[in-house]
């Protein structure tokens, strides 16, 4: 498919319905920071803990993805849980324990795992 | 002697005293002295309590309450407050973390306040192999505007204006450099991306392409449009895997969308762009080297001029820019050149990506507004220094650039200011340095590095950093000879008049820098055969503290050449005939007993 200009908009859009929070089915996205710091510090196995996680509960609205380094390599492996109509969480140096219980206490109950977490909200862009 | 009613236990170990205790320590007695309290109020320096993050400390007896971080301006309202009135100073009590907001915002913590996110914008916020995710982000909407609305002038025009220079390291204005390779003859063009990033502790240009790819695609896309080139490279180090894998398929996802490849957008631009991976030596990031290995040649630098913009890849007009500089662009175009140019400073506009690595709490990738001083780089976005220890340097802009000491701590990050000293701002590594760093052991470090990495071509170049080497290296053996130090400088001098390219020209900045800013520190070495920091393995000894030492035996197992002995609980000592200076003893020891001098 060649896209035209106005097609941008259109993708953006339904990008909008089916990821974003707000608007799509979703009532949670779970993303695992994955540059290669990410990765060397273990970011793969954080993924698969996460999986494990959403396969053990079935969790059908809970939307699992990745994405580059968050910034902060010395606190690796990262990851950011953002439940619908809250502030993301960033979690940082996280193990396969903390995986489970972030997601059964956050994403599962909705309470933030204070202990885990560096901080909540978005860094300032533009 | 007076019956003191209160002890203060000032912490006066290292950690607290490279903060400032003993200044905290007088400005206290002072201030009990003026308000005639030293017979009730007496100052007791301790030795560590182990709180060096939070330090200088101070604990109140027999309250039992803490403070942290004094600073001597704190000090007169605290003795009015507390020592008088009898009212604790809350605001410079120590809080245990549970206490404190338990989770603070993004936007209030000390790395990420400062930073400004623009080239990574879109980072740890999308999937860079998903190009919707990006186009959900506004992504390519800059080329849409571009190829439909605007012409090859009018972008490099607001490019121009913008103020963008080159974040590859030489800082050119980048609409200056587009416009050449646009007005240059010739009906084929080319762009570059040079990707190949070989600066030791820089990882900028790997995040910029493996968290947002298609920022990259989309800045060459503009850039080929505006000069009139159809043909695109990226030229990236080949010990990026991530980086090359999330490129390529950034180019074939945009392909199949008609971003790139014929008639983008149904306008008559076509642009093609391929993957090359880097030749493996730092020289290829280059430029002049660069499009020679592209070519399948020998990677080594040629003359310029002509520049490449007048002859490059295949002898045509080609427009090389570094991947910092390319993510810049998209928003230049959307947003305008005058919102660019409002952030940074005068010379320098925008923001800049460093990778902040060495001894810093925090090490990482930040994105900042030019201007932003190195202290704010090391001490609020970097969180200070790690186990109380003291600042030393910050080196930035790598093999090319310098060391800047504690008094250039104020300096503005732009491209005029650190040219003045002596440094460059360079493609955005910092490596921060404290007290166990030997500056000359650095200095010899960049020159191994740059003399390793010469291609061979310029002999100043190839033998004078030889030359460096071997004279840095007998310092830091402790056969260094008077005169070293101007022939140090006399050689720097001789290697950049007569090399071709930037690496021979800037290859002994970091000797010049840290002459100039440690010179104390050459002279000890090459004078007293001594070396400060307790780096350089010929100049230093390690003994035993006997009246500290309590026989616990444990640097008598570590030690690996079996040259420390003593019974058990009682004062071991180390053999230095045979010691190997390996510093086992003294990273076990539990009291500190194991001095080094
Ligand atoms: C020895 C040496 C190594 C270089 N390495 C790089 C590099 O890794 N990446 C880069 O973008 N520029 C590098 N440069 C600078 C390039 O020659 C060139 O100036 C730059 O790619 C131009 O892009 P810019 O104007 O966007 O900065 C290097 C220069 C020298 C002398």
């Amino acid at each position: 498919m060649k896209l035209k200009p106005e097609d941008l908009e259109k993708i953006a859009e339904r990008m909008r319905a089916t990821t974003s929070l707000r608007d799509g089915e979703w009532r949670a996205r779970i993303t695992v920071h994955m540059g290669t710091c990410g990765i060397a510090s273990g970011a793969r196995e954080i993924m698969k803990a996460f999986l494990k996680q959403t396969g053990d509960q079935e969790e059908q609205d809970v939307m699992l993805t990745t994405s580059g380094c968050a910034g902060l390599c010395s606190h690796e492996p990262m990851a950011t849980v953002e439940l619908k109509g809250e502030p993301p969480i960033k979690y940082v140096k996280l193990t396969e324990a903390k995986v489970t219980k972030i997601f059964q206490d956050h994403v599962v109950g909705g309470q933030v795992v204070a202990e885990y977490a560096l901080g909540k909200g978005h860094e300032r862009i533009g | 002697m007076p019956n003191y009613r209160m002890n203060l236990m000032l912490c006066a170990g290292t950690g607290c005293v490279s903060n400032k205790a003993f200044e905290l320590k007088d400005a206290l007695e002072e201030e009990l002295a003026k308000r005639e309290l030293a017979d009730e109020i007496r100052v007791v320096a301790t030795g560590c309590q182990g709180f060096c993050a939070q330090g200088p400390i101070v604990l109140v007896e027999p309250e039992g309450i803490f403070y942290q971080l004094l600073r001597p301006a704190d000090v007169p309202h605290l003795v009015e407050e507390h020592f008088v009135k009898g009212r604790p100073v809350e605001k410079l009590m120590y809080r245990p973390a549970e206490d404190a907001d338990p989770i603070p915002n993004i936007g209030d913590i000390g790395f990420f306040e400062k930073q400004q996110l623009v080239a990574l914008a879109n980072r740890g916020i999308i999937d860079p192999e998903n190009i919707d995710e990006y186009i959900a982000r506004g992504g390519y909407t800059a080329l849409a505007k571009a190829v439909t609305e605007m012409t090859g002038e009018e972008i490099i025009a607001e490019v121009k204006s913008s103020g963008l220079r080159g974040r590859g390291g030489a800082g050119f204005p980048t609409g200056q450099k587009w416009e050449f390779a646009r007005n240059a003859e010739g009906d084929v063009k080319y762009v570059i991306c040079n990707a190949d990033e070989g600066d030791p502790g820089a990882f900028m240009d790997r995040s910029v392409v493996e968290s947002d790819p298609h920022a990259v695609l989309e800045g060459m896309a503009i850039g080929a449009y505006a000069i009139g080139a159809s043909r695109g490279f990226v030229y990236i180090r080949d010990e990026y895997p991530l980086a090359t894998m999330r490129i390529v398929k950034a180019i074939k996802d945009a392909t199949e969308y008609g971003l790139l490849g014929e008639n983008i957008f149904g306008t008559d631009f076509s642009l093609s762009i391929s993957v090359n991976r880097g030749a493996g030596a730092f020289v290829c990031g280059e430029e002049t080297s660069l499009i020679s290995s592209l070519e399948g040649k020998l990677p080594a630098p040629r003359v310029r001029p002509p520049y490449p913009a007048i002859s490059g890849y295949d002898g045509k007009p080609t427009n090389i820019n570094n991947v910092e500089t390319w993510a810049n662009i998209r928003h230049i175009i959307n947003r305008g050149a005058s919102w660019f140019s409002s952030i940074g400073t005068e010379t320098s506009k925008g923001t800049k990506v460093f990778s902040l690595v060495g001894k810093v709490n925090n090490t990482g990738l930040v994105e900042v507004p030019m201007g932003v001083t190195l202290r704010e780089m090391v001490f609020d976005i970097g969180g200070g220094i790690p186990d109380g220890k003291k600042f030393k340097a910050v080196q930035i802009g790598g093999p090319s650039g310098g060391c800047m000491p504690e008094s250039l701590l104020d300096l503005p990050i732009d491209y005029e200011s650190l040219k003045k000293v002596g440094s460059i701002v360079g493609s955005g590594g910092l490596v921060v340095m404290d007290e166990d760093n030997c500056m000359v052991d650095v200095a010899r470090f960049f020159q191994e590095f740059t003399q390793k990495e010469s291609c061979g071509k310029c002999v100043p170049c190839r033998v004078g950093t030889r030359h460096l080497v071997d004279i840095l290296t007998r310092i830091c053996e402790g056969e260094g000879k008077p005169g070293d130090i101007r022939r140090l400088q006399e050689l720097a001098v001789d290697i950049k008049a007569g090399s071709l390219c930037g690496l021979g020209q800037t290859a002994a900045n970091p000797v010049l820098t840290t002459i100039e800013f440690f010179r104390e520190e050459y002279e000890a070495h090459i004078n007293e055969k001594r070396c400060p920091a307790a780096v350089c393995k010929a100049l230093i000894s390690y003994r035993i503290d006997a009246d500290k030492c309590t026989g616990c035996g444990k640097c008598k197992v570590a030690c690996p050449v079996n040259v420390i002995t003593g019974d058990r609980k009682e004062a071991h000592s180390i053999d230095p005939s045979g010691c190997i200076r390996c510093s086992m003893c003294k990273d076990v020891c539990p009291v500190d007993a194991v001095l080094v001098s």
